[in-house]
């Protein structure tokens, strides 16, 4: 099984979001990064399959040179390769994104699936939320798309008669278990809870520490990607805290009162 | 001119309720233009009550069908969407070479309607905004809108620009007030439901939902009218029994934070926040709960918060409405006492 997760260098947020003066990016000068949470899933979901049935791992992110530091890390979970789609640190939309990830993919290979039986993503990134970018890759790559992946499970393989290996995949909607299967190679996107993802080990690091990142250069970021930033704000807060009932047990006939003018004690 | 909106149907039948709060967002893109609004669902015409969408401000309704589409496909239902928008038989509008009589379509922001409308801006070649909570008509091509970021933690205010726009709205965003509550005053005799025989192509039902047979019991986190969380201080996975207590009690489902699924206490599927569910309960019961970023991004659809919390001075108390302070422990038996005794 050879496999390339798509990732994203997002950055890791505390207690509050705070935008820049120039209200277009949010303010990360104190803050550190990591990677989506989703995708840290991916990963580990990625390796526990080589582990089981063989292959390799490559982890594939579009960002500033910066973003390295992730590659690195998701290489110290177990990844065997790291690609960097280098860009200047400017935020590219869901459409260029798709494009640059399929042209990097196609470039690393021959044919539709470019020597890849799996790509691995995210539902969707923490930060910008655009929910799109796997299916985008999909319909480029001519290939079936699962979304908001829980659980997967990889069945038959070369002596099938089905004629190889299938993805058995399953998500929750709405109190009901879905069920998708679909044949190899495949696009899947997979949500957090799908696993735990593992912490990294010593010896894990040092070789995360000491591999070779691939460099890619993407075709230049498009002028507009059909959805344009004009900017971002903290919504406003309408609370202005809580009131308190009570301390402890003694807060209980309060309590039930407002549960009861709240009508949820019918 | 038409706005077209995606209705998803519950499995006991009838609009989803995420579904009629993406209505809301609909009828604003349509009004701030002056255009109709359509509905359209997958599934028999039965499926939907025409008496609410009217009250929605809905005008005309399609209902999709097609021998292969038994179970739901989103490439299938995309393709639907893509054909229904290009040639949205017998409704009046100006068919332009550039633009079809559709200016818009949108959806809920469930897993369902964000997974369609990628497959929709693919087919189709269109950018997809989702998450949206707010969206208004400036152009022929272009609306303003806003959206969510980092589940709702952050808004964007930003431009789609396309002959055709696509997007999702953020149920949680819109409160329940806003949908129209009255059905029954709306006359549903001007609301004829047609038929829409999609034509797909090859592939597009390849992946096709097959759903196991047992549904979970209990509510579903999603939809519940009432959730009773429980966070780190509820202190391991034995403390879970006095939250399920009370929630059989008020008929809730059980929340959890983070830290308590990444603990492993409780099973993911009960997460509320941006990795997990986004919950529109009537009442939060917060227990335990600090009240980070990711947690409250999950949470803010809420109508009324109440914290019951050690510490007065948790993030949690000041988003909240209400607050006990005290050991859930405490607080949570003398309330099922007390409601016990009722």
């Amino acid at each position: 099984m050879e496999i390339c997760v798509c990732v994203k260098r997002v950055p890791m947020v505390g207690g509050a979001i705070m935008v820049t003066p120039d209200g277009l990016d949010i303010d990360v000068t104190m803050s550190g990064f990591t990677v989506s949470p989703h995708e840290e899933c991916a990963v580990e979901e990625a390796v526990q399959i080589t582990e089981r049935l063989g292959g390799s791992v490559a982890v594939l992110t579009l960002g500033p040179t910066e973003a390295a530091g992730q590659l690195r890390d998701m290489l110290a979970l177990g990844a065997s390769r790291g690609i960097l789609l280098q860009t200047d640190g400017a935020e590219w939309g869901p459409v260029a994104t798709a494009a640059a990830i399929t042209d990097a993919v196609v470039g690393g290979g021959s044919g539709e699936s470019a020597g890849y039986d799996l790509l691995l993503f995210g539902n969707e990134a923490a930060d910008t939320g655009g929910y799109q970018v796997p299916v985008r890759v999909a319909h480029a790559l001519g290939l079936p798309c699962l979304t908001g992946i829980k659980r997967l499970e990889i069945v038959g393989g070369d002596g099938d008669a089905d004629g190889g290996r299938r993805i058995v995949a399953s998500r929750e909607y709405r109190g009901t278990e879905e069920v998708f299967e679909v044949p190899l190679p495949a696009v899947v996107s997979v949500k957090e809870g799908i696993n735990l993802p593992r912490y990294p080990s010593l010896p894990g690091r040092l070789r995360a520490k000491r591999a070779t990142i691939e460099t890619i250069e993407p075709h230049p970021r498009p002028e507009s990607d059909g959805l344009r930033k004009v900017g971002l704000r903290v919504p406003e807060s309408t609370s202005t805290g809580a009131q308190v009932l009570g301390s402890g047990a003694d807060a209980v006939p309060a309590l039930v009162g407002l549960l009861d003018d709240l009508g949820v004690l019918s | 001119m038409t706005v077209l909106c995606l209705i998803e149907t519950e499995a006991g039948g009838g609009a989803a309720d995420a579904s009629m709060r993406a209505l809301v967002v609909a009828r604003g893109l349509a009004d701030s233009a002056g255009e109709d609004l359509a509905a359209v669902w997958v599934g028999p015409a039965e499926a939907i009550d025409p008496a609410g969408l009217v009250s929605a401000g809905v005008s005309s309704a399609w209902a999709i069908g097609s021998a292969g589409m038994s179970g739901y496909a989103p490439l299938a239902w995309a393709r639907a969407l893509s054909g229904l928008a290009a040639d949205l038989p017998g409704l009046p509008g100006r068919v332009g070479p550039e633009r079809g009589p559709v200016s818009a379509v949108v959806a809920a922001a469930t897993d369902h309607g964000n997974e369609v409308f990628a497959h929709l801006g693919a087919i189709t070649g269109l950018p997809m905004a989702a998450s949206c909570v707010s969206a208004a008509r400036m152009s022929p091509t272009e609306c303003s809108l806003v959206r969510q970021r980092w589940a709702g933690s952050l808004l964007e205010d930003a431009v789609l620009e396309a002959p055709l726009a696509l997007l999702t709205v953020a149920a949680d965003a819109i409160p329940a007030d806003a949908v129209a509550a009255d059905p029954a005053s709306a006359s549903a005799a001007g609301l004829r439901v047609e038929h829409y025989e999609p034509l797909l192509a090859d592939g597009d039902l390849l992946v096709l939902a097959s759903e196991s047979a047992e549904r979970r019991s209990g509510v579903s986190l999603a939809s519940a009218r009432v959730v009773v969380g429980g966070g780190r201080g509820v202190g391991g996975p034995e403390g879970f029994a006095v939250l399920e207590e009370l929630a059989g009690l008020l008929g809730a489902a059980v929340g959890v934070s983070r830290v308590v699924t990444s603990e492993g206490w409780r099973p993911h599927r009960q997460q509320v926040g941006q990795t997990g569910t986004k919950i529109t309960p009537e009442l939060y019961l917060a227990c335990g709960i600090s009240g980070a970023i990711q947690h409250m991004a999950g949470c803010q659809g809420a109508k009324t918060i109440v914290a019951i919390n050690t510490d007065s001075g948790a993030p949690i108390v000041a988003k909240a409405d209400y607050a006990v302070i005290g050991d859930l422990h405490e607080v949570l038996p003398a309330l099922i006492e007390a409601l016990k005794a009722r």
